[in-house]
């Protein structure tokens, strides 16, 4: 077998049984990166040196028998949010073009110690600001699946290099959809899981309260098996929780009968493209079929989710994104008379125009005298969809339903019209808002090729149940992804 | 017949807290040390960073508000107060705004005109900011994130301070307060107390307030008395040349007596303060606040009560040592280890009170121990040495906290006992002093004061001098 064909837990199995070796794999990966860029441009950052070194290392631990875990050995990419220590982390944005870290994330080094070989660091939206890895100051990321589309976004260049094989698994983050949304283009599994599971300690913020990391990887059992890697309390995270059920692996059951499974009728409405409604439905029967209770229900409050998520990402944006301003650190203009116009012009000219508009958002709905009528009552609605979740979570085990209204867009068409792009993210935002796990798996393909996301919604540390139902249905669905030309 | 004016004062202070780390990170908050030192990602802002509370910080701001009467918010959270500024590592400070720790609370105040409460309206727990260094050789600024993280809580009064006696009375009853708590050492000089006055005047009898003025860089109480005056007089000149008191903030240049405008309302920065969403709102139960209640000490006015049942002093001497936690902890500890209580006392009024006055020293700056204190007084009382020795070894044990036991044995201050020697030292001394002698035989009785002296001299300040004067009475 290929080996960038292997997922990331056989490869695993096969680096332990000696049928491959760490160095192999790394280089495998490495030359496809170099066949590949050129056209996809999934990396910000290929520490290609840094890798082999990696491998070497890490091979004579697992020699040694000091590393024994399911993914010691397989390389990986991460999005260039997280923080690594001693390597380039840009948040894809021109004022953070030349920040090399003091210290890694604590998922990167979670990963690291699990022997995971650090390939680089991936391409996405500037500041995870985007749906389509367009705002990136470094160049666009190209679907593999068809390089004439976005890959999705925030982090569309892990979903990308995931699909692209340049990387057999890939770690992202998720404010408002930027994990599910650039898997559901590219065809790959990507889970986003409940608020507090994954450390944000060295996650460059974006919108504090609703970030939240997770992998991007080529099936449910590599995503529960880098669920118990990165899933660990850390104190240095005041927003940490401490789970005592994070043996996700435990939950690669193919059994979901009495599951019960509800499908919101407010996500089939308007706007949703009757191909991805189709085949959306279509992995609803799949489940029922094998003995789930599947049925319709009314969520409600749906239509507030955008509004109420634009108003506390950019609130929150607007403040955590105050400390670039070229002083200790990153882009600053090269002329400039005194601090407050070195402010100016540093930020200006370091920031891209969506980055821009969300400070310029976030500023006027935390600015005095509108402070309660935006961010506030913004506060207000997010309970409210957070109670409209608990009730249905009183009924349901996992809702049901697409990623996004359409598949990928084509490069180009969505950033003229910012609020197209956002209405884009309306299945995908409440989860944030909620706080609850959300993961996305391919069910289909539209008529262009395209794939077909489908999002399971779960309870706030219900993510066994997602992984359960997914891992269940892709037993159903069988393989997918392998491009028909190949 | 000229209008009657009355100032109207309400204070916001200040105050640096005695944790070990700072408040969102594990830097130390050690003063002093190579700029740029004490500090990590977290306080330096450097992204991806998170804070995580230190729960001394919140035990010291709550013990203070339980300590001055206020409720204590049991759901509070804390607020980003964002601006832009190289002090302020993310361009916002951690502070609070919206559910500040403790509110409505009041302390009891005592003047030359009586007794009153001064009300406080809140207490809120923050980060303080880095230092900006400007090198002016050089032409630029350089920052230091060593102070950057370092815990403050600043209490907020109410408009009820009407004088400059009523403002230090509150502001030595707070210092007082914090101090007793070991919240903070409260040293207006080293800035870990800092002080400003918001002041306005009205008419005698108006019930509206007039336009307040904040007035900053006040480093001691001198200068605080000193700016409410000018201040104050400054707005009865304005209101009487007709002319309209301005809101703004001022700046006190206590040197030139005078004070100039820093900032007007109309400059004022919109914070945009919003929950900080790295930080989880603190939840504290009854449990909670009962422990920290449980942990309150006796403060000054219980102390002064129990030393005038307990202990045989002056009530000036109380005063004075209670005054001061340290010194009042010293005291109770050098009378647990069997020291007479008057003669404790009488070192820490007269000697120690000297020093530190010599030495321009606060009273929590004394090093000398308990211990070695009751060995002075053990030795004194022993006789062991005189006390003009006794004076000598002070002087030492309260630079360098010696024992003076060791100290006495090493450099043989041991007063001589012995009276044959000191007999046979007397007899030469009046042998060579025939004209003190006679002196003395024809009543001149100054005379003997000098043999005395001699004698001393000749036992280098060891002899016991009721000895010397017995034996000497005798030869004579």
């Amino acid at each position: 077998m290929n080996i960038l064909d292997m997922t990331a837990v056989s490869l695993g199995a096969a680096i332990k049984n000696k049928e491959v070796t760490v160095l192999e794999a790394t280089e495998a990966v490495l030359a496809q990166i170099e066949a590949k860029e050129s056209e996809y441009h999934c990396y910000v950052t290929v520490d290609r040196e840094g890798a082999l070194a990696a491998a070497e290392r890490i091979q004579k631990k697992i020699d040694a028998g000091e590393l024994t875990g399911p993914l010691a050995g397989v390389p990986v990419a991460i999005k260039d949010n997280m923080c690594t220590e001693g390597m380039l982390t840009t948040c894809s944005s021109k004022i953070l073009g030349n920040f090399v870290p003091t210290f890694s994330s604590e998922a990167v080094l979670n990963l690291q110690k699990a022997g995971a070989v650090i390939l680089g660091k991936t391409n996405m939206d500037e500041f995870a600001m985007g749906s389509t890895t367009e705002t990136s100051a470094f160049g666009v990321t190209k679907n593999p699946r068809n390089p004439e589309h976005v890959p999705g976004g925030s982090s569309g260049g892990s979903a990308a290099a995931v699909a692209a094989q340049e990387c057999f698994y890939a770690l992202g983050s998720d404010t408002g959809g930027s994990i599910r949304q650039p898997a559901s283009y590219c065809g790959v599994v990507g889970l986003k899981p409940t608020y507090g599971t994954v450390s944000r300690y060295g996650l460059i913020a974006y919108g504090s309260s609703l970030d939240q990391i997770g992998p991007l990887c080529k099936d449910v059992t590599d995503c529960a098996t880098i669920m118990e890697i990165i899933a660990t309390h850390d104190p240095k995270d005041s927003t940490s929780v401490q789970r005592d059920d994070t043996d996700f692996t435990g939950a690669l059951v193919d059994d979901v009968k009495g599951m019960k499974i509800g499908i919101p009728r407010d996500y089939f409405g308007e706007g949703l493209d009757p191909e991805v409604k189709e085949a959306v439905l279509a992995a609803a029967k799949v489940l029922e079929a094998k003995g789930a209770i599947v049925e319709e229900f009314d969520l409600s409050l749906v239509e507030y989710a955008i509004p109420t998520y634009y108003t506390i990402a950019a609130a929150e944006a607007s403040s955590n994104l105050e400390r670039f301003d070229g002083i200790k650190y990153g882009y600053r203009t090269e002329e400039y008379e005194g601090l407050h116009n070195m402010y100016k012009k540093s930020r200006s000219e370091g920031f891209g125009p969506e980055v821009k508009r969300r400070i310029m958002l976030g500023s006027f709905v935390l600015s005095s005298g509108y402070y309660d009528a935006y961010y506030l009552k913004a506060l207000r609605v997010k309970a409210l969809i957070k109670k409209a979740f608990d009730e249905a979570f009183a009924k349901y085990d996992v809702i049901l339903g697409p990623v996004a209204p359409t598949t990928a867009p084509k490069l180009g068409a969505s950033l003229s019209d910012p609020i197209k792009m956002y209405l884009s993210d309306i299945y995908t935002i409440s989860v944030n808002l909620a706080g609850l796990p959300g993961l996305s798996i391919p069910c289909g393909m539209d008529s262009k090729g395209l794939p077909i996301g489908l999002q399971m919604i779960g309870d706030c540390f219900n993510e066994k149940k997602l992984i359960r139902a997914a891992f269940a249905y892709e037993q159903a669905r069988g393989a997918f992804g392998k491009k028909e030309d190949e | 017949m000229a209008k009657q004016y009355e100032t109207v004062i309400g204070l916001e202070v200040h105050v640096e807290l005695a944790t070990k780390t700072k408040i969102f990170c594990g830097c130390s908050t050690e003063f002093g040390g190579e700029p740029n030192t004490h500090t990590c990602p977290v306080c330096t802002g450097m992204p991806g960073s998170l804070p995580v509370l230190n729960k001394q910080v919140l035990e010291y701001a709550v013990a203070v508000g339980l300590a001055t009467n206020c409720t204590i918010t049991q759901y509070c959270k804390f607020d980003r107060k964002n601006y832009f500024y190289p002090d302020n590592p993310q361009n916002y400070q951690i502070s609070q705004l919206y559910l500040p720790i403790c509110r409505d609370g009041k302390v009891e105040i005592e003047t030359e005109n009586g007794k009153k409460f001064v009300g406080i309206h809140e207490i809120h727990m923050e980060e303080d900011a880095g230092k900006l260094i400007h090198d002016e050789w050089e032409d630029c600024s350089l920052v230091d994130y060593n102070r950057s993280g370092v815990p403050l809580i600043e209490i907020v009064s109410e408009p009820d301070m009407r004088s400059a006696e009523e403002v230090i009375a509150y502001l030595e009853k707070l210092r007082m307060t914090i101090q007793y708590l070991g919240a903070s050492d409260c040293k207006l000089q080293e800035g870990s107390m800092r002080a400003d006055v918001n002041l306005s005047i009205r008419e005698v009898g108006a019930k509206e307030f007039g336009t307040r003025t904040e007035m900053k860089n006040l480093n001691s109480f001198k200068a605080i008395a000193r700016a409410i005056e000018g201040e104050t007089e400054r707005q009865i000149d304005l209101l009487e040349s007709g002319q309209k008191v301005v809101q703004e903030t001022r700046r006190w240049d206590d040197n030139k007596g005078e004070s100039y405008a820093m900032r007007s309302k109309e400059d004022a920065q919109d914070y945009r303060y919003f929950p900080d969403p790295d930080l989880v709102p603190i939840v504290l139960d009854d449990a909670f606040l009962e422990e920290i209640r449980k942990r309150q000490p006796e403060f000054r006015e219980e102390k002064m009560l129990r030393y005038k049942e307990e202990f045989d002093i002056p009530e000036y001497d109380i005063e004075i040592i209670t005054g001061s936690k340290h010194m009042a902890d010293i005291f109770e500890a050098t009378v647990a280890l069997g020291s007479q209580p008057k003669k404790v006392s009488n070192w820490l009024m007269v000697e120690t009170l000297r020093l530190l006055k010599e030495n321009n020293m606060d009273p929590e700056d004394i090093r000398f121990s308990p211990e070695n204190l009751a060995k002075l007084i053990a030795l004194t009382d022993g006789k062991a040495i005189n006390s003009s020795v006794a004076k000598e070894v002070f002087e030492v044990m309260f630079e360098q906290d010696i024992d003076p036991e060791k100290y006495v044995e090493e450099k043989g201050l041991k007063t001589v006992n012995d009276e044959g020697a000191l007999r046979k030292t007397i007899e030469e001394i009046v042998a060579a002093n025939p004209q003190s002698v006679e002196d003395y035989h024809n009543g001149k009785e100054r005379a003997i004061g000098f043999l005395v002296g001699q004698t001393m001299k000749a036992m280098k300040g060891k002899a016991d001098p009721g000895l010397v004067n017995q034996i000497l009475k005798e030869l004579l």
